[in-house]
């Protein structure tokens, strides 16, 4: 996969390539790109900057892309500052991801309703409509690996999910490696990385030592087919040292983050453990990590009727942060908020593994960046992971403190003990 | 057909009128929801009255007098299914502040003749003095969620409405969180879902208007804001608007103005 090969480059596009081949591409050819996919068919989500964070969105041109702005992300905490350098790619994921494109927030299967004789007819449900011809540009490669722990979910399994599927086989992926990774990413933690290994159609690297370029790798045979339509030069050993410079800082930056050797049998060995406890306690359950996790996949199906008789099923994002979720006849099963930080959090790094053979977290940081209170899930598994002290491990079996009722409830007269 | 349409009335207590108003904001869906029930009673749309008994009572409002304590109970007795709508019916309302202050204390300032005045010292939800079917919540309610009930009881099943956190609403419209990405007061990680997520959708931190979602953590999200820099009487304010009364709501602006009294002290 990273066979280099010098390929003459051709103005106004015309050259021929193949998987494997690369080329320079100067910021305009970017353009080209864009107006090659548009030209293909296809609906183009890349990055832009919406709302304060660089986001997927809509994009026809390069003046669409985040140009100039860097993004400052902690615990919590996510800032935006514009330079003036007008490199493309100098941020690190968002809250945002490709899944709403393949698994949308809300989603309508179908709808039926009786005839006039008291049959019921089935018609597909509004969310099924979408073109299925979309390119994902700019995605990073922690997007990538998001979307093959998805594909293992949603697909490899007894009942795949036509829609995702759909979307996901037709699909371009034209992907941003990474060199500038936020304080809150760990991907080389989880076997990821800066670099694009496989399972794209085109790799960019932004290069900005010297000239403002692009270099690009291809990865597909459709990959090829669209760069062949882009204005590219060849590319030159300095080049390709330059590549690897970028990857190698964003690498290094990261490194040591996060140790995640030996994690999964660790928490699965430590689900008494009284950090759950006091995570809990920070936790507000609001269920945020799951929502801007590019691997959550939980989901609710629910039918409910109009005026007129028909009904609609329903499928909307769904939360294990939420009291409902774990809803059994006559109640919820986590009913305490340790109980639930534990299983999204065991999950993730553990059970992910026995499920689907893969780890459910790919070292994005988005859960703990977009936490409203910062919790970052990298140091509770570290406390889950080391040496407890015993005295608290049956709190976890006792009942959620009941919630107060009447007009006479004191202040502070919440339950809330001392921590060891 | 019409005779065996089920019956719905519309009650009010002390309130604005605005959740019941929201009935007649079903613009596209208030012809086939005639057709569909048999509308007894709602001052709004017409004077004309059906007397009681009642398949369905939507009841707008907090007790705050004596009378709507008693009349409450007559409600109750002629509706089968009987459904709070708003803020004030199903958490007291914004008249609850005066649950935190002495009987009276705001009469004389609000009204010029307060010797006319006669009223509890308290406003109450409805579920406070007799049982409720199902609480709809939000300053105003939304009226897709009205709908989703009214559909609900009339096909015999359960409304899907989630008491999940705004947060949630927010995400699946994409919009970016103003909490971790501009550091906005939010009150969304507390407040339970159904307006989709309006306020933060343009600009603005959530204002809480449908109460205490299934589970919060108040405290831990008042430290947030605490750490933010806001100072802690600030922090109270935020829990002292249209739920001040509901029970998850009251505790934390007790212990943020206690906390507030104490950094003064």
């Amino acid at each position: 996969m990273h066979r280099e090969e010098v390929v003459e480059g051709s103005p106004g596009g015309g050259a021929r390539f193949a998987p494997g081949d690369a080329a320079l591409v100067a910021p305009e050819g970017l353009d080209e790109m864009l107006a090659a996919l548009a030209r293909l068919g296809y609906e183009t989500s890349g990055p832009t900057v919406r709302g304060g964070a660089v986001v997927p969105g809509p994009v026809a041109s390069i003046e669409d892309l985040p140009a100039g702005w860097h993004d400052e992300q902690s615990p919590g905490r996510y800032r935006l500052e514009h330079g003036e350098d007008g490199s493309l790619f100098s941020w690190a994921v968002g809250p945002g991801s490709f899944k709403p494109e393949l698994f949308p927030p809300v989603h309508e299967l179908w709808q039926a309703r009786r005839d006039g004789e008291g049959r019921v007819e089935f018609v597909a449900g509004r969310g099924s409509s979408r073109s299925k011809k979309r390119a994902f540009f700019g995605a990073r490669p922690c997007e990538l690996a998001a979307l093959s722990v998805l594909d293992r979910v949603l697909v490899d399994c007894a009942t795949p999910d036509p829609f995702y599927e759909g979307v996901r086989r037709g699909a371009v992926l034209v992907v941003a490696e990474c060199g500038a990774p936020a304080s809150t990413c760990f991907c080389t933690s989880m076997g990821g990385g800066p670099e694009a290994v496989a399972g794209f159609d085109l790799a960019l690297t932004e290069l900005t030592d010297g000239d403002h370029r692009f270099l690009v790798r291809v990865g597909s045979a459709l990959g090829a087919e669209v760069l062949t339509l882009v204005t590219t030069r060849p590319v030159t050993a300095a080049d390709v040292a330059a590549r690897e410079a970028v990857t190698e800082r964003a690498r290094s930056a990261m490194d040591g983050r996060f140790d995640a050797a030996g994690l999964a049998e660790l928490l699965a060995g430590n689900i008494e453990h009284p950090r759950w406890q006091e995570v809990s306690e920070r936790c507000l359950a609001c269920g945020n990590c799951t929502l801007v996790c590019p691997t959550c996949f939980c989901s609710d199906v629910r039918d409910t009727t109009d005026l007129s008789g028909t009904v609609h099923r329903t499928r909307s994002w769904a939360s294990c942060f939420d009291r409902d979720h774990s809803y059994l006849h006559g109640g919820p099963v986590r009913v305490s908020v340790a109980s639930r930080y534990r299983q999204w959090l065991t999950h993730k790094l553990s059970s992910w593994w026995d499920q689907f053979g893969t780890s459910g977290c790919v070292g994005c940081g988005r859960c703990i960046t977009w936490c409203p209170v910062g919790i970052d899930m990298r140091a509770e598994a570290a406390a889950v992971c080391s040496p407890a002290s015993p005295a608290r491990h049956d709190r976890l079996a006792q009942p959620e403190p009941r919630r107060p009722t009447g007009a006479d409830v004191p202040a502070g007269a919440e339950e809330k003990e001392a921590l060891p | 057909m019409s005779t065996t349409r089920p019956s719905l009335a519309v009650f009010k207590f002390t309130s604005c009128d605005g959740c019941q108003l929201s009935l007649l904001d079903c613009e596209d869906e208030l012809l086939e929801l005639a057709r569909a029930v048999r509308i007894a009673k709602f001052a709004q749309m017409s004077r004309a009255l059906v007397e009681g008994p009642y398949d369905i009572a939507l009841v707008e409002g907090s007790v705050t007098t004596a009378r709507d304590a008693e009349r409450v109970k007559e409600i109750r007795a002629s509706s089968r299914q009987l459904v709070t709508i708003g803020a004030c019916a199903s958490a007291g309302g914004i008249q609850a502040l005066r649950n935190f202050v002495p009987a009276g204390s705001y009469t004389g300032v609000v009204y010029a003749h307060p010797e006319y005045i006669s009223s509890l010292a308290t406003s109450t939800p409805i579920s406070s003095h007799v049982d409720v079917d199902f609480e709809l919540h939000g300053c105003p309610i939304d009226r897709h969620q009205l709908l989703e009930v009214i559909t609900a009881l009339l096909a015999g099943r359960r409304p899907v409405v989630r008491g999940y956190s705004v947060c949630q609403e927010c995400k699946a419209r994409g919009t970016v969180c103003l909490l971790v990405a501009r550091g906005t007061a939010c009150m969304g990680p507390v407040t339970r879902a159904g307006c989709g997520g309006l306020c933060p959708a343009v600009g603005r931190g959530c204002f809480g208007c449908f109460g205490p979602a299934d589970t919060v953590n108040t405290g831990s999200l008042a430290a947030r804001l605490r750490r933010d820099g806001m100072q802690a009487r600030d922090v109270a304010r935020l829990f002292k608007t249209f739920n001040a009364a509901a029970p998850e709501f009251r505790v934390q602006s007790a212990a943020e103005e206690a906390a507030g009294e104490e950094g003064r002290g």
